[in-house]
């Protein structure tokens, strides 16, 4: 689950991290009251989407007056922003995030995240922050310096030091940086983080080190034992059939292709949604009905993945272990009569009561097209959107 | 011979009492020398009383000690597992099978340094397969997990994979053509998780029940090319390979929480790529895993 900066900032806040004073705000006469509330000079005016990348979409501006806080704030809002990680369409800006200016002297790259091959949180840093950092992995990754972290023993004085001192952080400002990273460390393993990430951390002229952003992912697993984090969930951020589908304890996501596609477990789906490409078409989606998939769950993602207008046929692929094919092959029969399917239907079914769920298929007097094999199925449905 | 379990192998189970447990425990009990196999189970609100004949202990150790088990598995709800899991490390037990899924990555990051740091500091190592897997068969002999037991066949291919129902895939196919499996591996499909590729790669190798191996991976992640890399120096059995995920997006998570492309070396091409360099078989179409296989044999 992702979460908007400034409420990030306020989870850094509350851990000891220091940002900078700013005001959440949704309309342009509040985002001119923040700016006043504020005070000083000089005030950000930034778009809060959940995807990166704001600044150079158009999404963030430095106001110098008042009357430059409410024109900016009036082109950001309602903008669809365009950023690399929206998206063409872009993403409409609800939410506005009005700052104090820092006084940069440098841009730094944190972040902390669990590293698989180590089974250790990793902290990572940069001297080069403030843009793309998968750009900077890229072209100078000696720039980036990693520590790993044993959560038994928590960053170390000695890891912060050497991530401070790699990345060059001025004499003065290392015990404040190391307390930052030590902080960030705390915030992403208290609060289940997936990523916790700072770009820029920045260093001001009078030395004081501050996250200018901030950017979580948190475990969909632990949520439960976080309430206030689960409070933060923008749903306008989210897609509607991905969150209508998760209702149904359906594992959905919308791709760009015309084949919808139903399978059990993921990485069959993923299997069936690679193998229709093979056959020269593409997936519209990725759903996994999971284990225990009832004629009610199957008629959901019928009706999920036909709300797609891109879908011009179906495929069903399911391995019947402990959930037997008849009880699919009836949720299917069940399904199609309800949504009356209009699209052709491939249905290919292996497993436990293979032959008892495909003669209820063949009973159903619905145009279903069976298959034996993933490709066949595959070759099936492709030649029958043609 | 097979790799980590057999007909002899003694089992406790842990979450026996709920669900979920108790229904795939019944499973189990049925398959081959299911009987002889499960032998406890635990919960410590209902020590002495019996499930299915299976006497309930109050713990994980009390257990081991009565009934001279070595091998757990787990279906304690997410909340739970972890602790479940240290439970069976803590009683020295050989292996640790984690069937529950949705535990959250933090609580398998700790259990994991523990257990690392009970080895280092001499303990005995207690292997963990999972958690969010299907666990593991030995066809004919003994299955513990979720996985359907009647499309496996006695035989001596190895399969390993990360994801259940892909499992099953390749297994269904070993069996339409003749060809059985030796033990049929499911590492789960999580982030931080006990055995990998590598591991159960390395069993395989050294078993010499097994002629050749079916190895299935999915996006995200070092492991596959990690396990590719060893089996190019060491491996000495004919191998097929397959990743699933070539139309996967970056950045979402495809169901399982560890299939999630985060930079350029986890796709399925980069690692596809790499297994062909390391001297694999590999395909694009999961159709054709078992019928390549046979063309190798």
């Amino acid at each position: 689950m992702k979460i908007h900066e400034y409420q990030g900032k306020q989870i850094l806040k509350k851990f000891g991290v220091t940002v900078p004073r700013g005001i959440h705000c949704t309309t342009v006469d509040d985002a001119v009251k923040a700016a006043e509330t504020l005070g000083g000079k000089v005030w950000v005016v930034k778009a809060q989407i959940h995807a990166g990348g704001r600044g150079k979409g158009g999404g963030v501006k430095v106001a110098k007056s008042l009357d430059e806080v409410r024109q900016y704030a009036s082109q950001i809002l309602g903008m669809q922003l365009i950023t690399h990680q929206t998206g063409p369409e872009g993403q409409k800006v609800r939410n506005l995030l009005i700052e104090e200016g820092a006084d940069i002297k440098h841009e730094y790259y944190v972040a902390a995240l669990t590293d698989r091959a180590t089974q250790k949180v990793a902290i990572m840093a940069s001297s080069e922050g403030g843009m793309d950092i998968e750009e900077v992995a890229h072209k100078t990754p000696e720039k980036i310096i990693k520590v790993f972290v044993d959560p038994a023993a928590g960053l170390t004085d000695e890891q912060a030091l050497t991530l401070t001192k790699g990345i060059g952080i001025p004499e003065g400002s290392v015990a404040q940086a190391v307390d930052t990273l030590k902080k960030l460390y705390t915030t992403y393993m208290e609060t289940d983080a997936s990523l916790a990430e700072i770009n820029p951390l920045i260093h001001e002229g009078d030395g004081t080190i501050k996250a200018l952003d901030a950017k979580f992912n948190f475990d969909s697993n632990a949520l439960y034992r976080h309430p206030d984090i689960v409070a933060m969930r923008d749903l306008d951020e989210e897609d509607a059939d991905e969150i209508e589908a998760s209702k149904f304890d359906l594992a959905y996501i919308s791709l760009d292709g015309n084949i919808g596609c139903l399978v059990n477990g993921a990485g069959l789906a993923m299997a069936t949604m690679d193998t229709i490409k093979l056959f020269g078409a593409e997936p519209a989606n990725f759903l996994d009905v999971g284990g225990g998939a009832t004629t009610e769950k199957v008629t959901e993602a019928f009706k999920i993945m036909l709300k797609n207008p891109k879908v011009k046929g179906i495929l069903v692929n399911i391995f019947g272990g402990i959930m037997r094919c008849d009880t699919i092959a009836t949720g299917v029969v069940t399904a199609a009569k309800e949504v009356h399917l209009s699209v052709p239907l491939v249905v290919r079914m292996k497993g436990t009561n293979e032959e008892i769920g495909k003669q209820i298929l063949r009973d159903s007097g619905l145009p279903i097209i069976a298959a034996d094999t993933m490709a066949e199925a595959a070759q099936k449905i492709v030649d029958a959107v043609k | 011979m097979s790799i980590l379990i057999n007909k002899d192998t003694k089992v406790i189970t842990q979450g026996i009492t709920g669900k979920t447990g108790q229904f795939h425990t019944e499973k189990c009990q049925e398959y081959a020398n299911g009987k002889e196999c499960f032998v406890a189970g635990v919960n410590p609100k209902k020590a002495g009383e019996k499930i299915f004949d299976i006497p309930i202990y109050g713990s994980v150790k009390e257990a081991a000690a009565e009934t001279g088990a070595t091998v757990s598995v787990i279906y304690v709800p997410p909340a739970g597992a972890a602790a479940a899991i240290w439970e069976a490390v803590e009683a020295d037990l050989d292996l640790a099978i984690c069937i529950t899924e949705g535990i959250p990555v933090r609580d398998m990051l700790e259990v994991r340094n523990k257990m690392k740091a009970k080895e280092a500091a001499g303990g005995k190592k207690t292997l963990l397969l999972g958690p969010n897997c299907p666990g593991l068969i030995t066809p004919d002999e003994i299955k513990i997990g979720i996985m359907p037991g009647h499309i496996h066949r006695k035989g001596r291919i190895g399969v390993v994979s990360r994801s259940g129902t892909l499992t099953y895939e390749a297994v269904a196919q070993l069996t339409e053509i003749g060809l059985g499996q030796s033990s049929a591996v499911g590492i789960g499909g999580d982030p931080i998780n006990g055995l990998k590729h590598i591991d159960v790669m390395r069993m395989f190798n050294d078993d010499p029940d097994t002629d050749a191996v079916i190895m299935i991976g999915e996006i995200g992640g070092p492991d596959e090319a990690e396990a590719a890399e060893w089996c190019k120096a060491n491996m000495k059995k004919p191998i097929v390979g397959f990743i699933a995920g070539v139309t996967a997006p970056a950045g979402k998570r495809m169901g399982h929480a560890g299939a999630l492309i985060s930079g350029g070396a986890d796709t399925a091409d980069a690692k596809l790529a790499i297994m062909e360099a390391c001297g694999f078989t590999v395909t694009r179409n999961p159709s054709e895993m078992a019928k390549l296989l046979k063309a190798m044999l």
